[in-house]
């Protein structure tokens, strides 16, 4: 089997990735997601607060996918259902499996990877104590309450403030259960502003940050959990704990793009997002390969997850009609102060966009500050931020018109820089 | 009245009923757990220890030798799986180089075949991983690893496939001796069970000294000796390639570092005495010792690799020895006890051994019939394409992804339910198909497979378990409490 645009993941970067390399004139694309029903993820998210950036009105998650499950549709897109991927190769050739024509190979001209994302689980959070049932990942929960109509448990504490555990503690609250608290390591959430607001404040659920989970009681199922203050170390407090009886600890602790996929292929790989290192094509370091979505680094909306894989689409319709210029020499993009990766990781200044979108995080909450952007000697950008916090993306547009008058440079720096600086310097040459 | 009966269905239980299946006895194994080898057969190394290391003239050191001399045929006729990956144990200081001397001759003693002593440099060469600190190695070309669950599930398998009865979920709550046989009550789900026996056989792991008490009046101590470990992503499973035990240094008794045969990377155990014979948590100050002292062996231990963690509890008895055989004021109960390290490997041995004890005490035949050989679940992750393909023919569900970790299907869950002693829970799904065992801890496949196990064992989803009664995922239906 030959296409020419495989997209890889049938969760909203995949479909609309698929729809943007439609739109650019792609006939041959295929869609190829492992579970029942196109969507991913949005599928368990009922809530409302989709939407408001891309259609401008707010939509549950289900309405979100359906708009473009929709659009997939109109456009007449083929797609592969409770398909596994279990193999993508350097040249691509990617390995698939389902039940009605059991293993075979599809070659593609161009891939876009659209996997999203997993649960950083309580393994990995190396949370001591027994091991009992009624320990799940938020994301789980969510399954079993929305989907399975089935409730996990009655009485919950929630650790870690990421968006699927604030949008779950209304969730089990909603449906009956008592929401204990919910505990943060960091002295900060993890989570949306608007999530604390709406699913903690208004049920009058405690957040406890600085807190953890230290111990975990109960041998079948879990009958409590004893939660500690840490110190700036993130160490737990001793003399702090403080015992919670409870039949659930929900964990929502941050997201791993899966990239188990990208690492057969060979596709190199971000040490801090987890995901493909991208240029400004969003192509990783295999020609023809691009990534989109939460594989490629954690959104905390879906909306700007349509807009970068729409760019994915785009980008792999430029390739395989053979119109993206083969990529020359790159400007590495570097986030200094605070700033703790970007997307993408490098640009190309013949092949970017004349408004050039780079996505970043910050490592801490920030205030009164401005994020400036630089290309050797010359300001490319700079704005003023209130508050920023590593629960929230952010973005700084680079223009290609001022990047060029910059004249070569290695790299582009991106700065979180005290605000005042700049009013201090101007009063000491005053 | 059952001829033999057997307490404890972990490894050494099932290695003596599946030894016992040879014979024309009529065997029943009883287990207090929802599965077989859910105690300390599920927790511990997974290591097949050469016996370098045991007391010359030991129980240990002669069951250690003959029972890893026998893993290989056995692992090739029942189908689990195991890996001759040779073993290490670090010295870190010149002058602890005559204790790697001591072991060498120990383990000459003890028939250990193969040994020799590598330079430091030698051994950064077989492992460029580990420490530079390293002076010297002993090396045991036959140390190896197993799958403790594949291990423990297959020999009781072949031992049901051969006749032997398993009552799971039975715990055996009193043992009288009668004249001419044992009367053994158990409960089982609440309900009293009344069984009479010729024979006893004690594999009671933690629990071996509750019931030698009860029938001999020279009593035995088994102390619960805890130990936590940490199992790391498949990412980084080739950081080793050999088993690397240290030298014990002035931290105490050294942890390994050691490939898994599943392809992780597993480090540990500590080593604390305990009271509480269920006391299988983890604790902050293990896991902080346990990862420190591996850094010891390999300084860039991947610790952010970190899936998983555990706790095992060792049958420690205080003189250190297996004990197997009969206490003399209790002729007709074999106690097999002190299971602890190096257990796992000698359990073949052990299982033969115990069943030619009780060939002396009650001579029997030889099963015409006795099938020797299992047949484990299928794996679509080690499969080649071709045999995938294959598995895919004969039944299409072979195709449909239910682990995405592990690349675990439905056909694979299928056959580990309906088995010789198949899968009631998840965890006993988890351990025959590895379902949940990867870097996302069940997150995804957890309401999968409790899905696939209510649909095939015909039961509402609220009562499938993690590991038996009391351990129900799903505790009702949406807004049933409002």
């Amino acid at each position: 089997m030959k296409t020419e645009v495989a997209v890889i993941g049938g969760g909203p970067a995949g479909l609309a990735a698929a729809v943007a390399a439609r739109d650019a004139g792609v006939e041959d694309i295929l869609i190829i997601e492992r579970d029942n029903e196109l969507g991913g993820i949005l599928n368990q998210c009922v809530h409302n607060g989709f939407g408001l950036h891309t259609f401008k009105e707010e939509l549950t998650g289900p309405e979100y996918a359906g708009r473009y499950i929709d659009m997939v549709n109109e456009r007449k897109i083929p797609y592969l259902l409770k398909t596994m991927v279990v193999d993508i190769s350097r040249d691509k050739v990617i390995t698939v499996m389902n039940r009605e024509k059991g293993l075979f190979t599809i070659e593609a001209d161009a891939i876009i990877l659209a996997m999203g994302c997993r649960e950083r689980s309580r393994g990995a959070l190396n949370i001591p104590g027994y091991r009992p049932a009624g320990i799940y990942s938020a994301g789980t929960a969510q399954r079993y309450v929305n989907m399975e109509g089935r409730m996990p448990g009655k009485e919950i504490v929630i650790l870690g403030s990421g968006d699927i555990g604030l949008i779950m503690a209304r969730r089990m609250t909603l449906e009956g259960a008592k929401v204990k608290v919910v505990a943060e390591l960091m002295p900060y959430s993890g989570g949306l502003k608007r999530n604390i607001v709406q699913c903690l404040d208004d049920f009058g659920i405690p957040l406890k940050l600085s807190h953890t989970v230290v111990d975990i009681k109960g041998t079948d199922r879990v009958e409590g959990v004893t939660i500690a203050q840490v110190d700036e170390k993130l160490k737990p407090i001793p003399g702090t704990e403080e015992f919670y009886s409870c039949d659930t600890l929900l964990l929502s602790c941050g997201l791993i793009p899966e990239n188990e996929l990208s690492s057969q292929a060979g596709v190199a790989l971000s040490s801090v997002t987890g995901g493909p290192v991208v240029d400004e094509s969003l192509e990783t370091d295999i020609d023809g390969i691009f990534a989109c979505g939460n594989v490629l680094h954690v959104h905390d909306l879906v909306d700007f997850v349509s807009q970068e894989a729409s760019i994915a689409g785009e980008k792999a319709a430029e390739y395989v009609k053979g119109a993206l210029a083969p990529s020359g020499k790159k400007i590495s993009l570097q986030g200094v102060g605070g700033v703790r990766y970007t997307v993408p990781a490098e640009i190309d200044p013949e092949r970017m966009a004349d408004k050039q979108v780079v996505r970043f995080r910050v490592g801490k909450v920030f205030k009164n500050v401005k994020v400036v952007t630089t290309a050797g000697d010359q300001v490319l950008s700079s704005s003023k931020k209130r508050v920023m916090a590593p629960g929230e993306m952010e973005q700084v547009v680079i223009r290609k018109d001022k990047l060029i008058a910059a004249g070569p440079v290695e790299k582009i720096v991106i700065a979180v820089e005290d605000n005042q600086t700049e009013a201090k310097a101007a009063d000491k040459e005053a | 009245m059952y001829d033999i009966i057997v307490i404890g269905a972990g490894v050494t239980g099932s290695a003596v009923a599946r030894e016992l299946s040879r014979y024309k006895y009529n065997v029943l194994v009883l287990e207090k757990c929802s599965d077989v080898g859910e105690g300390t057969s599920k927790a511990n190394s997974g290591i097949v220890h050469a016996g370098f290391d045991n007391e010359p003239g030991s129980v240990m050191a002669k069951m250690n030798v003959e029972g890893n001399a026998m893993m290989e045929q056995l692992s090739k006729d029942l189908d689990f799986e195991f890996k001759r990956n040779g073993s290490l144990v670090l010295c870190f200081d010149k002058n602890d180089e005559h204790k790697l001397n001591d072991l060498l001759e120990r383990g000459k003693k003890n028939g250990v075949p193969g040994l020799e002593i590598l330079t430091g440099s030698q051994v950064r060469v077989l492992e460029p991983k580990v420490s530079d600190k390293v002076t010297a190695a002993l090396y045991a070309p036959t140390g190896g690893i197993v799958c403790p669950f594949g291990l423990t599930e297959a020999l009781a398998e072949n031992a049901a496939d051969n006749g032997v009865q398993f009552k799971l979920n039975t715990a055996v709550k009193n043992i009288v001796r009668k004249e001419d046989c044992y009367e053994v009550t158990a409960e089982n789900c609440g309900k009293q069970v009344n069984l009479t026996a010729k024979i006893v056989i004690n594999c009671a792991g933690v629990y071996a000294d509750s019931f030698h008490n009860m029938v001999s009046s020279n009593k035995m101590t088994i102390i619960p000796r805890k130990g936590e470990y940490c199992l790391m992503d498949k990412k980084v499973g080739n950081t080793v390639s050999h088993t690397i035990f240290q030298l014990p240094t002035e931290y105490g008794k050294g942890v390994l570092v050691t490939p898994t045969v599943h392809g992780n990377l597993l480090t540990g155990p500590t080593a604390t005495d305990i009271e509480d014979k269920e006391g299988v948590n983890t604790t902050a100050d293990g896991m902080n010792e346990l990862l420190t002292k591996a850094k010891l062996s390999v300084p860039d231990l991947p610790v952010r690799q970190v899936i998983t963690s555990f706790s095992g509890l060792r049958a420690h008895r205080p003189e250190h020895d297996f004990v197997i055989g009969q206490p003399e004021d209790a002729p007709g109960f074999i106690d097999v006890a002190g299971m602890e390290s190096p257990g796992l490997s000698s359990a073949p041995a052990v299982g033969k051994y115990v069943a030619e004890l009780t060939g002396e005490i009650m001579p029997a035949e030889e099963k015409e019939d006795f099938i020797a050989t299992r047949k484990g679940v299928p794996s679509m992750a080690n499969a080649t394409n071709e045999e995938r393909q294959k598995l895919i023919e004969s039944d299409p569900s072979f195709a449909n992804v239910i682990c995405r970790c592990e690349t675990v299907t439905e056909g694979e869950i299928l056959n580990s339910i309906h088995r010789t002693l198949g899968a009631r829970t998840l965890d006993a799904v988890k351990r025959r198909t590895r379902a949940g065992m990867g870097r996302c801890q069940s997150g995804f496949c957890n309401p999968r497979v409790v899905e696939i196990l209510a649909r095939e064992l015909g039961v509402d989803e609220g009562e499938i378990t993690k590991k038996g009664h009391g351990s129900e995922f799903i505790s009702g239906y949406d807004k049933e409490d409002l």
